[in-house]
């Protein structure tokens, strides 16, 4: 069943174009990866299904609902969460205030608290450093703690812009395999933006790839990574 | 030591008005980045409001409640109908970032020019609610009053309000995840527009108690308050211009300053050292006293 349907969709910045007319679709309960090099639209693609970014053309529908154009905030509310570039936490806050904004907008609390247990328990390390300053976490632990912050929002549709930039092989294992959890035993459809190609395509069901704002190929990981073509031209190894 | 113990007394009592003022100018600074030097004209009205309700009552807590109330409502209204329009028209460019302190300049010099059209230029008061006569001490009277003490509490009570409402509530997690990283608060489902009214409306609040306790031990026109607003912004840069407590002790270091500079050396001397003290905290302390470091990166 398809849940996420990009169509068209051109993005943008000032002059110059960051997304042209790209299409694909992304079903439900999915992990599926968005490969590119640096400036291939990625991020912009990412902040436009959350909208933090306004697209110039095309149409995105979530559940047969039109996501372009809305809040952050308001989609949120609508489930879908977007962990943005470079380890998205706040460091003035402690990791028990970065897990509870997540839920803020849920009048429900016990339901937050709920929430933000299930989040240790994928990543029992913020378990230990509840009341610790964000700022003190390392690379690793500020990722885990940014993906479980959305968490806390309950999403039904995860983006994730890099979560592997700048950490350690065994941390990024760490990451990618809470992500596979997270789709198993809460049947999450990820978006995950990746410039790291080879682990990425391992965990998805699904590749997209991008190159200069274009869509290259899109279709199964297994797929893309057997491709020897689009492995020499776009994937890097 | 009769004469230390007077002097610091009064330094802690402009300390807590310059807190206030501070804490005014960092609420609309952490939710909006802007420097808002109409603080001092929403200031002057709510307390020409508060001079009216003394007036007319006679009742000084009911001219507070009213001044803070207008205060609250005046910092709503402006955020809502001057910034948001003017974020939406001077959005990009170098003019963006300078646009919106210039119009609180603009609305400063306006608020004022309304409030001399009203209630006239010349020097008004208002009458103190408790005695102005000194504590006696060791038989010899302190320059330090109960309208001094009144002072000092009701700068407390607010604090204290304050700080629960920032550290303990959720709208106060709200607040603080807004002005940190507006960004990362809207991902987080944080409705980020109406929190910003909401800390000038805190701002405005803020703002409006300090001129109604600064007033009755000085005078009212409608330029009075424009000194407090430029202690109240040193106060705030001294403080690092980011958090409540950075706010108080700006305004106790400058209060108990002024006071020892009034009182020992001459009156002539507290404008100057107050810009000096302002370069010198930009220059060797811009993130403030208490220094909130450059944030670990990795």
């Amino acid at each position: 069943m398809t849940s996420l349907l990009v169509s068209n969709l051109t993005v943008d910045h000032g002059a110059i174009r960051a997304l042209s007319n790209v299409s694909f679709e992304v079903k439900q309960g999915e992990i599926t990866a968005v490969i590119g090099a640096n400036g291939a639209g990625k991020t912009t693609l990412l902040r436009t299904l959350s909208g933090l970014k306004a697209p110039s053309n095309g149409t995105v529908t979530w559940r047969e609902r039109n996501i372009l154009n809305k809040k952050p905030e308001d989609l949120v509310r609508r489930g879908i969460s977007h962990v943005s570039e470079g380890k998205s936490v706040i460091p003035e806050l402690s990791v028990h205030e970065n897990l509870l904004i997540g839920g803020l907008w849920r009048r429900n609390r016990s339901d937050t608290n709920k929430a933000i247990a299930e989040a240790v328990e994928l990543f029992p390390r913020l378990g230990e450093r509840m009341d610790q300053s964000a700022n003190t976490l390392s690379g690793g632990e500020r990722q885990m703690l940014a993906i479980g912050r959305a968490l806390v929002s309950r999403p039904k549709l995860l983006l994730l812009d890099e979560p592997s930039l700048g950490l350690a092989p065994l941390i990024i294992e760490q990451i990618f395999t809470a992500v596979q959890r997270m789709r198993t035993s809460l049947g999450m459809t990820v978006v995950l933006v990746e410039q790291n190609a080879a682990s990425a395509l391992a965990v998805a069901d699904t590749g997209v790839i991008l190159n200069l704002g274009e869509l290259v190929a899109a279709g199964d990981a297994r797929d893309l990574l057997a491709d020897p073509a689009l492995k020499s031209a776009y994937l890097g190894f | 030591m009769r004469e230390l113990i007077g002097t610091l007394l009064i330094g802690i009592t402009l300390g807590s008005i310059y807190s206030l003022m501070a804490l005014a100018l960092v609420l609309v600074w952490r939710s909006t980045r802007v420097i808002n030097f109409a603080q001092a004209g929403q200031a002057i009205l709510t307390t020409y409001i508060a001079y009216e309700i003394v007036n007319r009552t006679g009742v000084f807590w009911l001219a507070i409640l009213f001044a803070v109330v207008a205060g609250a409502l005046l910092g709503a209204g402006i955020e809502y109908f001057l910034m948001r329009t003017l974020f939406r028209h001077a959005d990009e460019g170098p003019v963006a970032a300078i646009a919106p302190v210039i119009a609180t300049l603009g609305l400063l010099g306006i608020i004022r020019s309304v409030v001399g059209m009203i209630w006239g230029n010349d020097f008004r008061s208002i009458a103190p609610p408790v005695s102005t006569d000194g504590f006696v001490f060791n038989g010899q009277p302190l320059p330090f009053s109960m309208l001094n003490l009144m002072v000092i509490v009701g700068a407390a009570i607010i604090m204290i309000i304050f700080s629960f409402i920032f550290q303990k509530t959720d709208l106060g997690l709200s607040l603080r995840a807004s002005a940190f990283q507006p960004e990362i608060a809207r991902l987080a489902g944080i409705r980020v527009g109406p929190i910003r009214t909401i800390g000038w409306v805190f701002a405005g609040a803020a703002g409006a108690f300090a001129g109604i306790l600064v007033t009755p031990n000085d005078i009212l026109s409608p330029n009075s308050l424009d000194v407090l607003l430029v202690f109240g912004f040193v106060a705030a840069v001294i403080g690092g211009l980011e958090s409540l407590p950075g706010s108080v002790i700006g305004g106790m270091v400058l209060g108990i300053g002024v006071a020892l500079i009034t009182n020992y050396i001459s009156t002539v001397l507290v404008f100057p050292s107050v810009f000096i003290v302002l370069i010198l905290s930009l220059i060797f302390r811009p993130n403030g006293l208490m220094g909130s470091k450059r944030v670990r990166s990795a």
